[in-house]
């Protein structure tokens, strides 16, 4: 039986008709005998003082059991271990307020916990809520970073020094003053990133069931990496990991807000403990838009230099990071924007600091893409606003500057090794997918005519497939982000493979079973592929974030199943009476060299490993992996879009969008295609639509669906995609990563065809989200 | 998102609802597509103790003309407004506005009663009551649109009172409505409209002060020849419009005069 070649097909995702059909299990599907709800009571305020809480009236309300306050968790849950912040710059860490679950005596975030309730119904729960009685005394907030950082400046916790989080400067401004002092031109410009609500469509839900016999606690929650929530609640609990097991199989969406701890993930197995009943909270939409770890949230005041023949010389950046009311657990893992700010290009110096800021605001962290969006967006502003200076076309001023092909694996100016790339490829490809020569041409028509229309691009790059052993154990605090997998081949051939990352709609149970049909030699429907349960599998998974499932958990897959099929060979030998080494497998099966007829399948190998074996060789077909890669990987691409701008209401319309993406060798171009989409659809939100909003004092005004506008699929444009593969060389399957592309690549050229489009009435700079109000008034104040 | 507890009662006539509302006092509410009003309860901005359920009144969903007037009923959905023949043929301004609102969810539920009953000054159809001086019809009386839209959220309507049918004049000229709007099932952050009836034009705008509005300042000066874009400079005096999220007062009344002037202009 010929075996068909898996990987590289345009296979249709396996999870699709579960999941479209309504058939998908979400945590708040799963119920439990006697199960009880629990609601969160919220702060109001952004900071204020606690003066006390009364809690009679809830107690007493219908189907209360019970209403729980800080007092009642001190002895359960262990401190601010709750919330560890990743170690990343250590040094140069200056505030860390220690977070507990549960406020304590002061409040420092709208929504931040400060009571639960819990009961035998939902319903009752929220109105058992609204009884709790809670008594504030108002504190100032500091909202605003700029204001934050002022000496004097109203502090986000009363009992800390100030608001400066961090301040790490990467490459002083020495460095680069060569490359300011002999250019012919400059341009400086402040860019701002605002923040962003993550708003998976699904909303963190946990329910948690502690056993006060066997003292094992079960939890079952929409997570991306359910073994770190393991290790994180074991510890605050105070149980060992192999007491606890976490469960979270279907979620509905991440985006990186389901990555770092947040406070239900305690409180929830915390009272489950305390009234030895399960326990479920299902978060609102309400509470999801205030409370899910916000992405971006940064200023960025860059300069950049270049010669009058465009070669491009320096750069200066300044990250003001908004950290929120606490330092994310992964939240500094935004600063390598700084890294990045360079993007593909070759500059001669590079000078970055960051400066992490502490307002009274739910805590940012990784928000997809998690600071390469910035800084794409960073590098591919400043190249635009290069080349008008310069009179270069955009285009040209780029591929002047690319590294060529020839030059990868290539070291950028922060010495992180850019592992292979062909810039020019994929611009080629994007700028004939686009026509950009006639598009500039019709461009210039219609300029004639007064209308306001532009081009963009982005070529950008991004890092993915966190993460090397030497960059992500130092910043995790210990922690390689390695992946796992494990599989196991059952005596009639049904193989079944866990693995450490997970799917939240990544499509990984469809690729993950290319890679492991096509290593193995069987059949896709033979193989199921297990994620999202820490009682099954390894000893541990890393989870699903910064496009590492693939680059990473993919490559443990093919290695596991690399172990098995030498396990195979073993067995095949003992069964075919042939010497191991004269073992060949192809193809599903075990044949002798230069024999194939003299085979076996994959199938009778299986059944053979757990029968009679001659002596040394032990019974069963499984193997776990481990991979940790040697580098990051480096996807890379060239995003060309035009807009219209209406100059009478500011409005901008996207008219036409070409992306051409590079990812190295693919798996399932469908889904990367789907990746690529998403992503898009995500940064036209960015660009156009979205912004967390807050008045001065803290109170989020953007707090539903209706005020934080995410773009439905009306409007999203047509959007053409092509691919260039440049294989990686960092993994063996010489893939790379797709999941945040979309995202860290749009924004720039979507923002860098308004630019060109409103260019012609002077207008050198537009923020986004680039809403009709803010255009048009951009637009009058360019007339006047 | 949980909404707090509150009664039920499904009334299957005009005359049971009333009843039940006399009942259940002030903290009762009328409850036709619910798709403004479930919501606020979601959030607990709204309250109520008790729903008067209306879908069940049979005869209420009525789309007909009689003589120079269509009729239509306040249990119509907008599906039904902006797929009927008769509103294409009589008012074709109206299937056009129905066809926008919302999203398909929406259209499937939402009543041209609730539109009007709720009076958000950012619906659609109270814009189109008022311009063209259409009748609100209840169980006690008619009310004249122009006396009906009394502040924000807040209409003519008694406690007890509930909308049975609105009347709007037969007009199938030139006619136009923009509704300006970042995403295809937003309410409009500013919406022009223009009508032409027995040789006139009619022009109101959408969410650019507590009520609806109608520019009379614009309909006169297109009345004595001004061009479209002089008139729609009328469109913003005396607007007093409240800022939000997606515009500054400033920028509203720019849009009213912007949106006005286009929608004269593409008027067919």
């Amino acid at each position: 039986m010929a075996v068909s070649q898996l990987v590289g097909a345009k296979i249709h995702r396996r999870e699709d008709p579960r999941l479209i059909t309504g058939h998908g299990r979400y945590t708040d599907d799963l119920t439990r005998t006697g199960l009880v709800h629990l609601a969160v009571v919220r702060s109001p305020h952004a900071h204020a003082r606690i003066k006390s809480i009364g809690v009679e009236a809830a107690k007493k309300s219908p189907g209360v059991l019970g209403v729980f306050t800080a007092q009642d968790f001190k002895d359960i849950i262990a401190g601010p271990a709750t919330h560890p912040v990743a170690p990343v710059f250590a040094p140069d860490k200056k505030v860390n307020p220690p977070r507990y679950p549960i406020a304590r005596e002061e409040v420092c975030y709208q929504g931040e916990p400060v009571a639960v309730v819990v009961a035998e119904q939902r319903y009752q729960a929220a109105d058992a809520a609204q009884l709790v009685d809670v008594e504030y005394d108002p504190l100032p907030a500091v909202m605003e970073i700029e204001e934050a950082m002022k000496p004097g400046s109203p502090k986000a916790h009363t009992d800390q020094p100030d608001n400066i989080a961090w301040d790490a400067t990467y490459v002083p401004w020495e460095a680069t003053e060569e490359a300011f002092k002999t250019a012919d031109v400059v341009v400086k410009q402040r860019i701002l990133q605002r923040r962003l609500s993550p708003n998976a469509i699904e909303s963190r839900v946990v329910m948690a069931e502690y056993d006060p016999f066997d003292k094992r606690l079960t939890m079952w929650m929409s997570t991306q990496n359910p073994h770190w929530i393991r290790l994180f609640v074991s510890g605050a609990l105070g149980m060992g990991e192999h007491s606890v097991r976490v469960v979270s199989h279907d979620v509905g969406g991440g985006f990186g807000s389901k990555i770092s701890p947040y406070p239900e993930d305690y409180l929830v197995p915390a009272v489950s403990k305390l009234v030895e009943r399960p326990v479920k909270w299902t978060e609102t939409r309400t509470e999801a838009v205030q409370n899910a770890y916000a992405g971006r949230g940064q200023i960025y005041d860059v300069e950049a230099s270049a010669k009058k023949d465009g070669t491009l010389l320096g750069m200066r950046v300044t990250q003001l990071l908004d950290c929120g009311a606490y330092i994310g657990t992964f939240g500094a893992f935004q600063t390598c924007a700084c890294l990045l700010a360079g993007g593909a290009y070759k500059w001669k110096a590079i000078s970055s600091r960051s400066i992490g800021v502490l307002t009274n605001k739910i805590t940012t962290d990784p928000y997809r893409g998690a600071g390469r969006p910035e800084a794409t967006h960073v590098a591919e502003r400043m190249i635009d606003l290069l080349a008008v200076e310069l009179k270069m076309d955009p285009v040209e001023l780029r591929r002047k500057n690319f590294p060529a092909k020839e030059e990868f694996p290539f070291t950028q100016n922060f010495g992180l090794v850019m592992d292979s790339g062909d810039y020019n490829a994929s611009l080629d490809k994007a700028l004939k997918l686009f026509g950009y020569d006639q598009m500039r041409r019709e461009q210039a028509e219609a300029r004639k005519q007064g209308k306001l229309v532009g081009i963009g691009l982005s070529t950008w790059i991004e890092i993915c497939g966190l993460g090397p052993g030497a960059v992500t154990g130092p910043a995790t605090g210990g922690v390689v982000l390695s992946e796992s997998a494990q599989v196991k081949v059952h005596p009639a051939g049904g193989v079944s493979i866990y693995v450490g990352t997970h799917n939240h709609g990544q499509g990984n149970d469809t690729t993950h079973a290319q890679i492991a049909a096509d290593a193995l030699g069987v059949p896709i429907e033979q193989i199921d592929i297990r994620h999202g349960d820490t009682n099954e599998g390894p000893g541990f998974g890393y989870g699903t974030y910064g496009s590492r499932t693939l680059a990473v958990g993919g490559v443990a897959i093919n290695r596991a199943c690399a172990k098995v099929v030498e396990k195979g060979k073993k067995v095949a030998a003992h069964i075919l009476e042939a010497a191991e080494e004269d073992i060949v497998f192809d193809q599903g099966k075990f044949h002798v060299k230069g024999a194939p007829d003299k085979s076996k399948a994959f199938g009778e190998v299986a059944f053979a490993a757990y029968g009679q074996l001659p002596a040394g060789l032990e019974q069963g077909l499984e193997a776990v992996a481990y991979f940790e890669p040697p580098n990051f990987v480096w996807p890379f691409g060239a995003h060309i879009c035009a807009v219209e701008v209406d100059a009478e209401t500011g409005n901008a319309q996207i008219t036409k969008y070409v992306a051409v993406d590079d990812c190295g060798n693919i798996i399932n171009p469908m889904i990367v295609d789907g990746q690529l989409h998403g992503g898009i659809a995500q940064s036209i939100g960015q660009a156009l639509y979205e912004e967390m909003v807050y008045d001065q004092d803290g109170q989020l005004r953007s707090a539903t669906f209706l005020d934080y506008t995410i773009p439905s699929m009306n409007e999203i444009p047509n959007i053409q995609l092509d691919r260039t593969i440049t294989p990686s060389p960092t993994n063996e399957l010489g893939v790379k990563g797709i999941g945040e592309a979309g995202t860290i690549a749009a924004t720039a050229a979507i923002i860098n065809a308004i630019c060109d489009a409103v260019s012609p009435l002077g207008i050198k700079h537009v923020d986004m989200p680039a809403t009709p109000d803010r255009l048009w008034n951009q637009i009058k104040e360019a007339r006047k | 998102m949980i909404p707090a507890a509150f009664e039920y009662a499904k009334a299957s006539s005009v005359d049971e609802a009333v009843k039940l509302l006399d009942r259940l006092g002030e903290d009762a509410k009328v409850l036709a597509g619910g798709h403004s009003l479930i919501p606020l309860m979601r959030l607990r901005l709204a309250q109520p103790k008790a729903l008067v359920d209306i879908n069940g009144i049979k005869g209420l969903d009525h789309i007909e003309v009689k003589g120079s007037k269509l009729h239509v009923g306040a249990l119509a959905r907008h599906v039904q407004i902006h797929s009927s023949q008769t509103v294409k043929e009589s008012l074709p301004i109206l299937a056009e506005v129905a066809a926008e609102v919302g999203d398909n969810q929406v259209r499937n539920m939402g009543t041209m009663g609730g539109v009007i009953a709720h009076g958000d000054a950012a619906g659609d159809y109270p814009t189109l009551a008022l311009m063209l001086d259409a009748d609100i019809v209840t169980n006690k009386r008619t009310i004249p649109a122009r006396d009906f839209f009394k502040d924000i959220f807040t209409t003519a309507l008694a406690a007890n009172e509930i909308v049975t049918e609105v009347v709007f004049p037969v007009a199938n000229g030139p006619h136009k409505y923009i509704k300006f709007r970042r995403r295809l099932f937003d309410w409009a952050i500013v919406g022009a409209a223009a009508q032409k009836v027995d040789g006139h034009w009619r022009v109101g705008l959408t969410n650019v002060g507590p009520t609806p509005v109608r520019a009379k300042a614009v309909e006169d000066a297109l009345a004595k020849g001004a061009k479209p874009e002089e008139a729609a400079q009328h469109a913003s005096d005396g607007l007093n419009p409240a800022g939000d999220l997606r515009a500054s007062p400033e920028y509203k009344k720019h849009l009213a005069r912007v949106l006005t002037k286009r929608a004269i202009e593409q008027a067919q």
